[in-house]
Protein backbone atom coordinates (compact mmCIF):
# COMPACT_ATOMS: atom_id res chain seq x y z
CA UNK A 1 0.00 0.00 0.00
CA UNK A 2 1.48 3.19 -0.63
CA UNK A 3 -1.77 5.61 -1.59
CA UNK A 4 -4.79 5.31 1.27
CA UNK A 5 -7.69 7.34 0.03
CA UNK A 6 -9.19 9.51 2.95
CA UNK A 7 -12.68 10.50 2.93
CA UNK A 8 -12.40 13.81 3.53
CA UNK A 9 -8.78 14.75 1.48
CA UNK A 10 -8.90 11.75 -1.41
CA UNK A 11 -5.82 9.61 -1.77
CA UNK A 12 -3.12 10.61 -0.16
CA UNK A 13 0.69 9.17 0.27
CA UNK A 14 0.78 6.47 3.04
CA UNK A 15 3.20 8.47 4.82
CA UNK A 16 0.48 10.94 5.79
CA UNK A 17 -1.63 8.31 8.05
CA UNK A 18 -1.24 7.36 11.42
CA UNK A 19 -2.83 3.58 11.63
CA UNK A 20 -4.14 3.41 15.38
CA UNK A 21 -5.67 -0.32 15.41
CA UNK A 22 -8.57 -2.47 15.11
CA UNK A 23 -11.84 -0.88 15.41
CA UNK A 24 -13.23 -2.48 18.87
CA UNK A 25 -16.15 -2.18 20.85
CA UNK A 26 -15.39 -0.90 24.58
CA UNK A 27 -17.35 -2.80 27.15
CA UNK A 28 -19.69 -0.78 29.24
CA UNK A 29 -16.58 0.58 31.83
CA UNK A 30 -19.13 0.22 35.23
CA UNK A 31 -20.52 -2.86 35.15
CA UNK A 32 -17.69 -4.74 32.94
CA UNK A 33 -15.56 -7.23 34.75
CA UNK A 34 -12.16 -6.87 35.77
CA UNK A 35 -11.42 -9.90 33.28
CA UNK A 36 -13.79 -8.35 30.70
CA UNK A 37 -12.16 -4.94 31.23
CA UNK A 38 -8.49 -6.45 30.89
CA UNK A 39 -9.43 -8.04 27.49
CA UNK A 40 -10.77 -5.12 26.20
CA UNK A 41 -6.92 -3.27 27.56
CA UNK A 42 -4.75 -6.18 26.33
CA UNK A 43 -6.00 -8.59 23.93
CA UNK A 44 -6.05 -8.10 19.96
CA UNK A 45 -7.26 -10.02 16.96
CA UNK A 46 -3.75 -10.48 15.86
CA UNK A 47 -4.90 -13.37 13.09
CA UNK A 48 -4.57 -11.92 9.41
CA UNK A 49 -7.73 -11.11 7.69
CA UNK A 50 -10.35 -8.46 6.06
CA UNK A 51 -10.75 -5.60 9.02
CA UNK A 52 -11.76 -2.39 9.89
CA UNK A 53 -9.36 0.11 11.26
CA UNK A 54 -8.56 3.07 12.90
CA UNK A 55 -6.80 5.73 10.69
CA UNK A 56 -5.90 9.27 10.88
CA UNK A 57 -4.82 12.07 8.09
CA UNK A 58 -2.66 13.57 9.98
CA UNK A 59 -1.81 16.80 7.86
CA UNK A 60 -5.75 17.45 8.30
CA UNK A 61 -6.52 15.74 11.63
CA UNK A 62 -9.47 13.44 9.76
CA UNK A 63 -10.06 10.56 11.40
CA UNK A 64 -11.59 7.79 9.29
CA UNK A 65 -12.17 3.91 8.87
CA UNK A 66 -10.29 1.94 6.49
CA UNK A 67 -11.13 -1.71 5.59
CA UNK A 68 -8.49 -3.26 4.77
CA UNK A 69 -6.92 -7.19 4.38
CA UNK A 70 -3.89 -7.81 6.46
CA UNK A 71 -2.59 -10.26 4.06
CA UNK A 72 -2.63 -8.47 0.86
CA UNK A 73 -1.92 -5.02 2.37
CA UNK A 74 -5.21 -3.82 0.18
CA UNK A 75 -7.81 -1.37 1.25
CA UNK A 76 -11.16 -2.56 0.44
CA UNK A 77 -13.03 0.97 1.28
CA UNK A 78 -12.39 3.68 3.73
CA UNK A 79 -15.18 5.73 5.11
CA UNK A 80 -15.93 8.53 7.78
CA UNK A 81 -17.37 6.37 11.04
CA UNK A 82 -20.79 5.98 11.43
CA UNK A 83 -20.93 7.08 7.29
CA UNK A 84 -20.29 2.70 6.53
CA UNK A 85 -22.82 2.86 3.48
CA UNK A 86 -20.85 6.32 2.10
CA UNK A 87 -17.36 6.37 0.36
CA UNK A 88 -15.65 4.17 -1.71
CA UNK B 1 22.84 -32.40 7.64
CA UNK B 2 19.37 -34.09 9.01
CA UNK B 3 17.30 -37.37 8.26
CA UNK B 4 14.40 -36.66 6.53
CA UNK B 5 11.73 -38.54 8.42
CA UNK B 6 9.44 -40.46 6.02
CA UNK B 7 5.65 -40.43 7.43
CA UNK B 8 4.37 -39.07 10.69
CA UNK B 9 3.57 -41.60 13.13
CA UNK B 10 0.26 -41.40 14.64
CA UNK B 11 1.26 -40.26 17.77
CA UNK B 12 4.00 -38.31 19.64
CA UNK B 13 5.04 -37.96 23.01
CA UNK B 14 5.64 -33.69 22.33
CA UNK B 15 4.53 -31.82 19.14
CA UNK B 16 6.47 -28.68 18.30
CA UNK B 17 5.01 -26.40 15.97
CA UNK B 18 8.01 -24.55 14.54
CA UNK B 19 11.41 -25.68 13.41
CA UNK B 20 12.80 -21.76 13.99
CA UNK B 21 15.65 -21.61 16.61
CA UNK B 22 13.07 -21.53 19.26
CA UNK B 23 11.26 -24.79 18.10
CA UNK B 24 14.48 -26.76 17.77
CA UNK B 25 16.57 -25.55 20.66
CA UNK B 26 13.34 -26.81 23.07
CA UNK B 27 13.42 -30.06 20.90
CA UNK B 28 17.06 -30.17 21.48
CA UNK B 29 17.06 -30.00 25.28
CA UNK B 30 13.89 -32.34 25.74
CA UNK B 31 16.11 -35.15 24.12
CA UNK B 32 19.55 -34.17 25.69
CA UNK B 33 18.18 -32.98 29.53
CA UNK B 34 14.97 -34.56 29.90
CA UNK B 35 15.40 -38.08 27.92
CA UNK B 36 11.98 -37.08 25.80
CA UNK B 37 13.18 -38.16 22.51
CA UNK B 38 9.37 -39.35 20.77
CA UNK B 39 9.17 -35.41 19.32
CA UNK B 40 7.90 -34.50 16.09
CA UNK B 41 9.20 -30.53 14.64
CA UNK B 42 6.41 -29.92 12.95
CA UNK B 43 7.38 -26.66 9.96
CA UNK B 44 5.06 -24.77 7.50
CA UNK B 45 8.13 -23.84 5.38
CA UNK B 46 11.51 -24.86 5.96
CA UNK B 47 13.96 -24.96 8.93
CA UNK B 48 15.28 -21.46 10.18
CA UNK B 49 13.38 -19.88 7.29
CA UNK B 50 10.97 -17.71 9.80
CA UNK B 51 12.51 -14.92 11.96
CA UNK B 52 15.65 -17.18 13.06
CA UNK B 53 16.71 -16.22 9.26
CA UNK B 54 15.56 -12.87 8.88
CA UNK B 55 16.58 -10.88 12.46
CA UNK B 56 20.43 -8.87 12.41
CA UNK B 57 21.77 -11.46 15.19
CA UNK B 58 22.96 -9.62 17.95
CA UNK B 59 22.93 -10.71 21.48
CA UNK B 60 23.08 -9.20 24.74
CA UNK B 61 21.92 -9.03 28.20
CA UNK B 62 21.61 -5.49 28.99
CA UNK B 63 17.76 -5.12 29.50
CA UNK B 64 15.89 -2.96 32.32
CA UNK B 65 14.03 -4.92 34.40
CA UNK B 66 14.97 -7.67 36.61
CA UNK B 67 13.15 -10.90 34.90
CA UNK B 68 14.83 -9.69 31.72
CA UNK B 69 18.30 -9.51 32.29
CA UNK B 70 18.27 -12.61 34.49
CA UNK B 71 17.05 -14.48 31.69
CA UNK B 72 18.99 -12.72 29.08
CA UNK B 73 21.79 -13.02 30.87
CA UNK B 74 21.96 -16.57 31.17
CA UNK B 75 21.11 -16.46 27.28
CA UNK B 76 24.26 -15.53 27.19
CA UNK B 77 26.17 -17.74 29.06
CA UNK B 78 24.75 -20.33 27.11
CA UNK B 79 25.88 -18.88 23.98
CA UNK B 80 29.21 -18.86 24.45
CA UNK B 81 29.27 -22.86 24.78
CA UNK B 82 26.84 -23.57 21.80
CA UNK B 83 29.49 -23.90 19.16
CA UNK B 84 31.66 -26.33 21.31
CA UNK B 85 28.29 -28.36 22.17
CA UNK B 86 27.27 -28.50 18.27
CA UNK B 87 30.45 -29.36 17.03
CA UNK B 88 29.93 -26.74 14.68
CA UNK B 89 31.13 -23.02 13.98
CA UNK B 90 28.09 -20.45 14.85
CA UNK B 91 30.71 -17.28 14.31
CA UNK B 92 29.57 -16.05 17.22
CA UNK B 93 31.95 -12.79 17.99
CA UNK B 94 31.85 -10.80 20.93
CA UNK B 95 32.05 -7.33 19.76
CA UNK B 96 30.46 -5.05 22.54
CA UNK B 97 27.57 -3.35 22.51
CA UNK B 98 26.57 0.73 22.62
CA UNK B 99 23.36 2.23 22.77
CA UNK B 100 23.29 6.00 22.10
CA UNK B 101 22.22 8.47 23.81
CA UNK B 102 21.37 11.97 21.99
CA UNK B 103 19.28 13.04 24.78
CA UNK B 104 19.34 14.02 28.66
CA UNK B 105 16.32 11.49 29.07
CA UNK B 106 18.33 8.42 27.37
CA UNK B 107 21.35 9.38 29.38
CA UNK B 108 18.60 8.98 31.97
CA UNK B 109 16.95 5.21 30.96
CA UNK B 110 20.98 4.30 30.12
CA UNK B 111 21.88 4.84 33.89
CA UNK B 112 18.96 3.53 35.45
CA UNK B 113 19.61 0.17 32.83
CA UNK B 114 23.40 0.00 34.05
CA UNK B 115 22.52 0.16 37.38
CA UNK B 116 19.77 -2.69 37.24
CA UNK B 117 22.64 -4.70 35.05
CA UNK B 118 25.33 -4.72 37.36
CA UNK B 119 23.07 -5.45 40.35
CA UNK B 120 22.85 -9.01 38.45
CA UNK B 121 26.18 -8.82 37.65
CA UNK B 122 25.87 -8.42 34.33
CA UNK B 123 29.00 -6.65 32.63
CA UNK B 124 27.10 -2.64 31.66
CA UNK B 125 27.86 0.93 32.13
CA UNK B 126 27.77 4.27 31.04
CA UNK B 127 30.04 6.09 28.85
CA UNK B 128 30.64 9.18 27.86
CA UNK B 129 30.75 11.20 24.57
CA UNK B 130 34.77 10.83 24.74
CA UNK B 131 34.66 6.94 25.38
CA UNK B 132 32.50 7.02 22.29
CA UNK B 133 34.66 8.51 19.93
CA UNK B 134 37.78 6.83 20.94
CA UNK B 135 35.66 3.53 20.39
CA UNK B 136 34.22 4.67 17.16
CA UNK B 137 35.93 6.76 16.05
CA UNK B 138 34.92 7.25 12.02
CA UNK B 139 31.25 8.16 13.81
CA UNK B 140 29.88 11.69 13.84
CA UNK B 141 29.46 12.36 17.33
CA UNK B 142 27.19 15.12 16.09
CA UNK B 143 24.99 12.80 14.09
CA UNK B 144 24.85 14.95 10.92
CA UNK B 145 24.54 18.20 13.61
CA UNK B 146 21.06 17.11 14.75
CA UNK B 147 21.60 14.53 17.25
CA UNK B 148 24.66 14.92 19.24
CA UNK B 149 25.83 11.90 21.55
CA UNK B 150 25.96 12.57 24.67
CA UNK B 151 27.46 9.62 25.94
CA UNK B 152 26.07 5.52 25.22
CA UNK B 153 25.20 2.40 27.40
CA UNK B 154 28.17 0.49 27.22
CA UNK B 155 27.84 -3.38 27.19
CA UNK B 156 30.96 -5.77 26.75
CA UNK B 157 29.23 -9.20 26.05
CA UNK B 158 27.37 -7.95 23.38
CA UNK B 159 27.73 -10.06 20.10
CA UNK B 160 26.39 -11.91 17.13
CA UNK B 161 26.62 -14.83 15.85
CA UNK B 162 25.48 -16.62 12.03
CA UNK B 163 21.63 -17.09 12.62
CA UNK B 164 21.25 -20.06 10.39
CA UNK B 165 23.67 -22.13 12.06
CA UNK B 166 22.03 -21.57 15.34
CA UNK B 167 18.98 -23.47 14.10
CA UNK B 168 21.17 -26.11 12.07
CA UNK B 169 23.02 -26.91 14.97
CA UNK B 170 19.91 -27.56 17.28
CA UNK B 171 18.30 -29.01 14.71
CA UNK B 172 20.95 -31.67 13.97
CA UNK B 173 22.03 -32.20 17.31
CA UNK B 174 17.60 -33.06 17.94
CA UNK B 175 18.13 -35.28 14.66
CA UNK B 176 20.90 -37.39 15.96
CA UNK B 177 18.59 -37.73 19.70
CA UNK B 178 15.90 -39.21 17.53
CA UNK B 179 13.54 -36.11 17.30
CA UNK B 180 11.95 -35.82 13.62
CA UNK B 181 11.05 -32.93 12.03
CA UNK B 182 8.74 -32.38 9.91
CA UNK B 183 9.07 -29.73 7.10
CA UNK B 184 6.45 -28.94 4.29
CA UNK B 185 3.98 -29.68 7.17
CA UNK B 186 1.50 -27.31 8.14
CA UNK B 187 -0.77 -27.49 11.30
CA UNK B 188 -4.81 -27.28 10.20
CA UNK B 189 -6.39 -27.79 13.09
CA UNK B 190 -5.63 -28.41 16.80
CA UNK B 191 -7.89 -30.74 18.99
CA UNK B 192 -9.28 -30.15 22.57
CA UNK B 193 -10.64 -32.17 24.88
CA UNK B 194 -12.80 -30.91 27.64
CA UNK B 195 -11.78 -32.73 30.86
CA UNK B 196 -14.03 -31.31 33.88
CA UNK B 197 -11.64 -28.40 34.84
CA UNK B 198 -10.61 -26.39 31.48
CA UNK B 199 -9.46 -28.01 27.74
CA UNK B 200 -6.79 -30.59 27.37
CA UNK B 201 -4.80 -31.03 23.99
CA UNK B 202 -5.75 -34.39 22.14
CA UNK B 203 -4.17 -34.21 18.86
CA UNK B 204 -3.08 -31.96 15.52
CA UNK B 205 -4.21 -32.36 12.74
CA UNK B 206 -1.75 -31.55 9.65
CA UNK B 207 -1.59 -31.20 6.30
CA UNK B 208 0.36 -34.81 6.46
CA UNK B 209 -1.90 -36.72 8.70
CA UNK B 210 -3.54 -36.21 12.18
CA UNK B 211 -1.40 -36.87 15.00
CA UNK B 212 -1.55 -37.64 18.87
CA UNK B 213 -0.35 -36.14 21.17
CA UNK B 214 -1.01 -34.54 24.94
CA UNK B 215 1.56 -31.81 24.40
CA UNK B 216 2.05 -28.87 21.91
CA UNK B 217 4.72 -26.92 22.37
CA UNK B 218 3.62 -23.43 19.79
CA UNK B 219 7.08 -21.32 19.28
CA UNK B 220 5.61 -19.92 15.32
CA UNK B 221 6.38 -15.97 15.59
CA UNK B 222 4.29 -14.23 13.45
CA UNK B 223 1.84 -16.54 13.30
CA UNK B 224 1.02 -16.91 16.93
CA UNK B 225 -2.12 -15.43 16.72
CA UNK B 226 -3.63 -17.93 13.93
CA UNK B 227 -2.63 -20.58 16.29
CA UNK B 228 -3.87 -19.52 19.69
CA UNK B 229 -7.44 -19.27 17.42
CA UNK B 230 -7.18 -22.83 17.29
CA UNK B 231 -7.21 -23.98 20.66
CA UNK B 232 -9.60 -20.68 21.46
CA UNK B 233 -6.96 -18.83 23.27
CA UNK B 234 -7.18 -14.97 22.65
CA UNK B 235 -4.07 -12.68 23.63
CA UNK B 236 -2.40 -9.29 23.38
CA UNK B 237 -0.23 -10.34 20.19
CA UNK B 238 -0.28 -8.30 17.34
CA UNK B 239 1.72 -8.29 14.05
CA UNK B 240 4.45 -6.01 12.59
CA UNK B 241 7.03 -6.26 10.36
CA UNK B 242 10.07 -5.72 11.00
CA UNK B 243 12.68 -4.83 8.10
CA UNK B 244 16.62 -5.32 7.53
CA UNK B 245 19.00 -5.07 4.54
CA UNK B 246 22.48 -5.48 4.26
CA UNK B 247 25.17 -3.63 2.31
CA UNK B 248 27.77 -5.09 0.41
CA UNK B 249 30.44 -6.45 1.77
CA UNK B 250 33.14 -3.70 2.82
CA UNK B 251 36.75 -4.29 4.41
CA UNK B 252 36.08 -4.57 8.12
CA UNK B 253 36.52 -1.42 9.97
CA UNK B 254 33.05 -1.17 12.23
CA UNK B 255 33.96 -3.57 15.44
CA UNK B 256 31.00 -2.70 17.90
CA UNK B 257 27.33 -2.93 17.21
CA UNK B 258 25.87 0.29 17.35
CA UNK B 259 22.50 0.93 18.61
CA UNK B 260 20.87 4.47 18.15
CA UNK B 261 16.66 4.64 19.55
CA UNK B 262 16.67 8.27 18.71
CA UNK B 263 17.69 7.79 14.88
CA UNK B 264 15.96 4.15 14.78
CA UNK B 265 19.63 2.78 13.75
CA UNK B 266 21.00 -0.44 14.66
CA UNK B 267 24.39 -1.87 12.72
CA UNK B 268 26.86 -4.57 13.03
CA UNK B 269 29.61 -5.54 10.59
CA UNK B 270 29.37 -9.64 9.59
CA UNK B 271 32.39 -11.89 9.71
CA UNK B 272 31.73 -11.83 5.46
CA UNK B 273 32.42 -7.39 5.76
CA UNK B 274 28.37 -6.76 5.08
CA UNK B 275 26.89 -3.99 7.53
CA UNK B 276 23.70 -5.76 9.07
CA UNK B 277 21.37 -2.89 9.21
CA UNK B 278 17.75 -2.22 11.37
CA UNK B 279 15.70 0.07 12.31
CA UNK B 280 12.09 0.12 14.21
CA UNK B 281 9.08 -1.75 13.26
CA UNK B 282 6.23 -1.05 10.50
CA UNK B 283 4.29 1.09 11.14
CA UNK B 284 1.13 -0.55 10.92
CA UNK B 285 -0.23 -4.20 11.37
CA UNK B 286 0.71 -6.82 8.34
CA UNK B 287 0.77 -10.75 8.03
CA UNK B 288 3.37 -10.47 5.05
CA UNK B 289 6.97 -10.34 4.33
CA UNK B 290 7.13 -7.51 1.85
CA UNK B 291 9.84 -5.06 1.80
CA UNK B 292 9.03 -0.99 0.95
CA UNK B 293 11.67 1.28 -0.64
CA UNK B 294 10.45 4.15 2.51
CA UNK B 295 12.36 1.52 5.27
CA UNK B 296 15.77 1.83 2.78
CA UNK B 297 15.43 5.56 2.69
CA UNK B 298 14.65 6.54 6.12
CA UNK B 299 17.43 4.12 7.29
CA UNK B 300 20.44 4.60 5.12
CA UNK B 301 20.00 8.35 5.91
CA UNK B 302 20.11 8.25 9.22
CA UNK B 303 23.62 5.67 9.09
CA UNK B 304 24.56 8.86 6.87
CA UNK B 305 24.10 11.04 10.02
CA UNK B 306 26.22 8.50 11.55
CA UNK B 307 28.45 7.36 9.13
CA UNK B 308 29.02 9.71 5.97
CA UNK B 309 31.59 8.15 4.76
CA UNK B 310 29.29 5.12 3.29
CA UNK B 311 27.83 7.47 0.92
CA UNK B 312 28.83 5.11 -1.92
CA UNK B 313 28.18 1.81 -0.34
CA UNK B 314 25.77 0.12 -1.91
CA UNK B 315 22.69 -1.66 -0.16
CA UNK B 316 22.94 -5.77 -1.26
CA UNK B 317 19.34 -7.03 0.08
CA UNK B 318 16.64 -6.18 2.07
CA UNK B 319 13.99 -8.26 3.57
CA UNK B 320 11.38 -8.22 6.72
CA UNK B 321 9.80 -10.63 9.20
CA UNK B 322 6.51 -10.77 10.90
CA UNK B 323 7.69 -9.63 14.47
CA UNK B 324 4.83 -10.74 17.68
CA UNK B 325 4.73 -8.17 19.58
CA UNK B 326 3.31 -7.31 23.16
CA UNK B 327 2.18 -4.22 25.10
CA UNK B 328 5.05 -4.51 27.16
CA UNK B 329 7.75 -5.55 25.19
CA UNK B 330 8.38 -9.09 27.34
CA UNK B 331 7.60 -12.60 25.70
CA UNK B 332 4.85 -14.71 26.31
CA UNK B 333 6.16 -17.94 28.06
CA UNK B 334 5.24 -21.38 29.37
CA UNK B 335 1.91 -22.67 30.27
CA UNK B 336 -1.85 -21.61 28.93
CA UNK B 337 -5.16 -21.92 29.99
CA UNK B 338 -5.23 -25.27 28.01
CA UNK B 339 -3.49 -28.23 29.59
CA UNK B 340 -0.68 -29.41 27.07
CA UNK B 341 -0.44 -26.37 25.12
CA UNK B 342 2.83 -24.62 25.95
CA UNK B 343 3.69 -20.89 24.52
CA UNK B 344 6.81 -19.15 22.95
CA UNK B 345 5.57 -16.21 21.69
CA UNK B 346 5.85 -12.39 22.00
CA UNK B 347 9.14 -12.75 20.71
CA UNK B 348 8.49 -9.62 18.96
CA UNK B 349 11.71 -7.81 17.58
CA UNK B 350 14.06 -9.29 20.32
CA UNK B 351 13.92 -13.29 20.28
CA UNK B 352 17.17 -14.43 18.43
CA UNK B 353 19.75 -13.54 21.65
CA UNK B 354 16.76 -15.78 23.43
CA UNK B 355 16.63 -18.81 21.50
CA UNK B 356 19.27 -21.01 23.78
CA UNK B 357 17.39 -19.99 26.82
CA UNK B 358 14.01 -20.12 25.44
CA UNK B 359 14.65 -23.77 24.57
CA UNK B 360 16.44 -25.01 27.95
CA UNK B 361 13.57 -23.12 30.22
CA UNK B 362 10.49 -24.39 27.75
CA UNK B 363 12.11 -27.63 27.32
CA UNK B 364 12.03 -28.02 31.61
CA UNK B 365 8.42 -26.38 31.42
CA UNK B 366 6.99 -29.01 28.86
CA UNK B 367 8.81 -32.06 30.84
CA UNK B 368 7.65 -31.12 34.46
CA UNK B 369 4.42 -29.01 33.07
CA UNK B 370 5.28 -26.36 35.26
CA UNK B 371 7.23 -23.38 34.34
CA UNK B 372 10.50 -22.47 35.22
CA UNK B 373 11.57 -20.18 37.22
CA UNK B 374 13.10 -17.45 35.13
CA UNK B 375 10.06 -17.28 32.96
CA UNK B 376 7.86 -16.74 35.71
CA UNK B 377 7.98 -12.76 34.84
CA UNK B 378 6.73 -13.67 31.37
CA UNK B 379 3.96 -15.84 32.12
CA UNK B 380 0.70 -15.50 29.57
CA UNK B 381 -2.08 -14.66 32.28
CA UNK B 382 -0.03 -11.79 33.21
CA UNK B 383 -1.98 -9.46 31.15
CA UNK B 384 -5.44 -10.09 32.59
CA UNK B 385 -3.90 -9.43 36.27
CA UNK B 386 -2.35 -5.73 35.03
CA UNK B 387 1.08 -7.23 36.02
CA UNK B 388 2.87 -6.57 33.43
CA UNK B 389 6.83 -6.98 32.58
CA UNK B 390 7.80 -3.24 31.42
CA UNK B 391 10.86 -3.57 28.81
CA UNK B 392 9.92 -0.89 26.32
CA UNK B 393 12.63 1.24 27.32
CA UNK B 394 15.67 -1.70 26.77
CA UNK B 395 14.00 -2.26 23.36
CA UNK B 396 17.21 -1.70 20.68
CA UNK B 397 15.05 1.05 19.26
CA UNK B 398 12.15 3.82 19.72
CA UNK B 399 9.22 2.09 18.67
Amino acid sequence: MKILTCPVNGPRPVSEFAYAGELREMPEPASASDADWAAYVFNRNGAAGIKREWWCHTPSGVWFIAVRDTVGDVVLKTYLYGHEAGAE
Amino acid sequence: MFTPPDALKSAYDVVIIGAGGHGLASAYYLARDHGIRNVAVIEKGYIGGGNTGRNTTIIRSNYLTPEGVQFYDESVRLWRDLSQDFDLNLFYSTRGHFTLAHTDASMRTMRWRAEVNKHFGVDSEVVDAQAVHQAIPHMDMTAGGHAPVLGALYHAPGAIARHDAVAWGYGRGADRRGVEIHQNTEVLAIETEDTGSGPRVKAVVTSRGRIETRKVLCAVAGSTPRLLNMVGLRSPIYIHPLQAMVSEPIKPWLDPIIVSGSLHVYVSQSARGELVMGASLDPYELHATRSTLDFVEHLAARMLDLFPSLADVKINRQWAGMADMTPDFAPVLGKTPVQGFYLDAGWGTWGFKATPVCGKTMSHTVARDEAHPLIEGFRFDRFEHYALTGEKGAASVGH
